[in-house]
């Protein structure tokens, strides 16, 4: 796991997003270091979730480069703002946590004792411990993005992605949540990269910002330059 | 006769084999196709199979498989290879294919065959008919081969087939090959379909595929209780199915339909129940 974890992280070259020819967002520069924590803000239309999901591979950019250095994706975590699945789809949450386990397999066809070990581990990390065996489609939303994010961090081994996790969870839930990923961040060096619609739930633990603007502009910098600019600018208002 | 007289001709066994193991294909990689949504794909393939079965038919090939099973396998890949944003979506494009091979395959057996039995040879493709009752020795082992390599496949793809079907996009972003999955579960639905036109006719295959998946689907709640369940239901329907069509001498392939609708009914039913006790 150590091997993977140390690429030469992740470069973002003039990146433009979009759909369709259509750009959204322009111009992303940025790097990705190991052990970061990247805070994305912007507004609702900015391309927030357009990036991440270029950045993951689901979207082709339209133009630039990412640069991953030698890190595979089979190292990332993901948690998707919009829970893909379909309703009534019969799937237990231990199913749905240990399919976060099979980036780790490759071909061969079955789990392993130490990834089950690893699935159960993070149902409890999120508490869902008591709902184990419970049919995903049953439980409330805060409790279906807890499964989600359970399984992003049982696939994630370096990077962890994160598109507005905080997305239907309660102020408690929320907090513990944040904790949980602090913790991964600052205890094993977990490079997180979130998207949020402001700064003061992830912000306590970021590193950096990247300001996504309606208008297609993005500026990339660290979290306290970013907070002083912010300060004058609410100054001079 | 007793049931058990039947069971002494070797056709009878022929059937029973065969029909058991295309029933158990059938309903495993029912689940996924119904979950996926890909119900009007085998319902599409199945009318690709049809044409393949005309065109076999036309030049008298003893063995239509070898012609049924590679055309619907192209067609199944060529459904699914273009891109999510194309100009024509899919399901569109599987309707277009599935009327359109429907009209050809009549046309060609029509037009074309020299049998003296058109609409004997139409009857058989589109309902079965008696295939599953006049197999050849070479057939028996064909279709035993493939059906378990296609039961195997799905064991050995279980997990990678969940997660596909549960989250692509997820999958692929975690690093896992979804696309090329996607790809091998339209072929095994491709192969499951050619070869379940022997037991119910190309009409009827979609029935055998997803009926067992939805009637499990009524009562469990978690993957791989639905893919047990379906397997045990898609047996058991066949099997009776098979042994009522041979005693009351009805036609197979709606016989073991009629049944699957039958037991889809009792597990809505029961579905019912069990909510209004849970609450």
């Amino acid at each position: 796991m150590k091997k993977q974890a140390d690429g030469g992280g992740i470069k973002i070259d003039r990146v433009c997003v979009g759909y369709d020819k259509c750009v959204i967002a322009r111009d992303i520069s940025f790097e990705i270091h190991k052990g970061d924590f990247i805070c994305i803000i912007g507004d609702n239309g900015a391309g927030k979730s357009t990036f991440m999901k270029t950045l993951l591979g689901l979207i082709k950019p339209i133009a630039g480069k990412i640069d991953f250095g030698g890190v595979p994706r089979a190292c990332f975590g993901y948690l998707a703002q919009q829970n893909a699945a379909a309703k009534n789809f019969p799937a237990s949450v231990r199913e749905i946590v240990l399919s976060g386990a099979l980036n780790n397999c490759r071909l061969r066809p079955f789990y392993s004792k130490k990834e089950k070990e690893r699935a159960n581990l993070y149902i409890e990390k999120v508490g869902l411990k008591e709902y184990t065996n419970y049919c995903f489609a049953e439980l409330s939303g805060g409790q279906q993005q807890r499964v989600l994010l359970a399984r992003a961090l049982v696939a994630c081994k370096s990077y962890l992605f994160l598109d507005e996790p905080d997305a239907g969870l309660d102020p408690r839930t929320t907090k513990e949540m944040y904790e949980t990923i602090a913790a991964l961040n600052r205890d094993e060096g977990l490079t997180v990269v979130a998207i949020s619609h402001d700064l003061s739930a992830v912000g306590a633990n970021a590193t950096h910002v990247l300001r996504m603007c309606r208008c297609g502009e993005c500026v990339f910098m660290p979290k306290s330059k970013y907070l002083k600019t912010k300060n004058k600018k609410e100054m001079t208002a | 006769m007793s049931i058990l007289e039947y069971f002494k001709f070797p056709f009878i066994q022929y059937a029973f084999i065969v029909g058991i193991l295309i029933a158990l294909t059938a309903a495993l990689i029912g689940v996924p196709l119904v979950l996926k949504r890909y119900s009007y794909l085998g319902d599409g393939l199945s009318h690709v199979a049809f044409t393949g079965m005309s065109i076999a038919t036309v030049a008298n090939m003893t063995n239509n498989l070898l012609i049924v099973m590679p055309v619907t396998i192209i067609t199944a890949v060529a459904l699914l290879l273009p891109k999510r944003n194309a100009k024509i979506n899919v399901d569109s494009l599987i309707a277009i294919v599935s009327v359109g091979t429907l009209a050809l395959g009549y046309f060609i057996i029509n037009t074309f065959s020299n049998s003296a039995n058109v609409s004997g040879d139409v009857c058989a493709s589109l309902f079965g008919s008696t295939s599953i009752l006049t197999l050849q020795p070479f057939d028996v082992w064909l279709s035993i081969v493939i059906s378990v390599a296609v039961i195997l496949s799905f064991v050995f793809l279980y997990n990678k087939i969940f997660a596909t079907t549960f989250d692509a996009d997820f999958a692929i972003a975690t690093g896992v090959r979804s696309r090329t999955y996607e790809l091998v579960i339209a072929i095994l639905i491709a192969v499951v379909v050619s070869i379940s036109m022997r037991l119910v006719g190309s009409l009827l295959t979609s029935a055998l595929i997803i009926f067992p998946a939805l009637s499990s689907m009524r009562i469990f709640k978690n993957f791989k209780s639905v893919v047990i369940c379906s397997a045990i239901l898609g047996v058991i329907s066949t099997a009776a199915g098979l042994l009522a069509a041979i005693i009351f001498e009805t036609p197979v392939g709606a016989t073991i339909v009629l049944i699957d609708i039958l037991v889809f009914i009792i597990f809505c039913l029961l579905g019912l129940s069990y909510k209004k006790r849970v609450g």
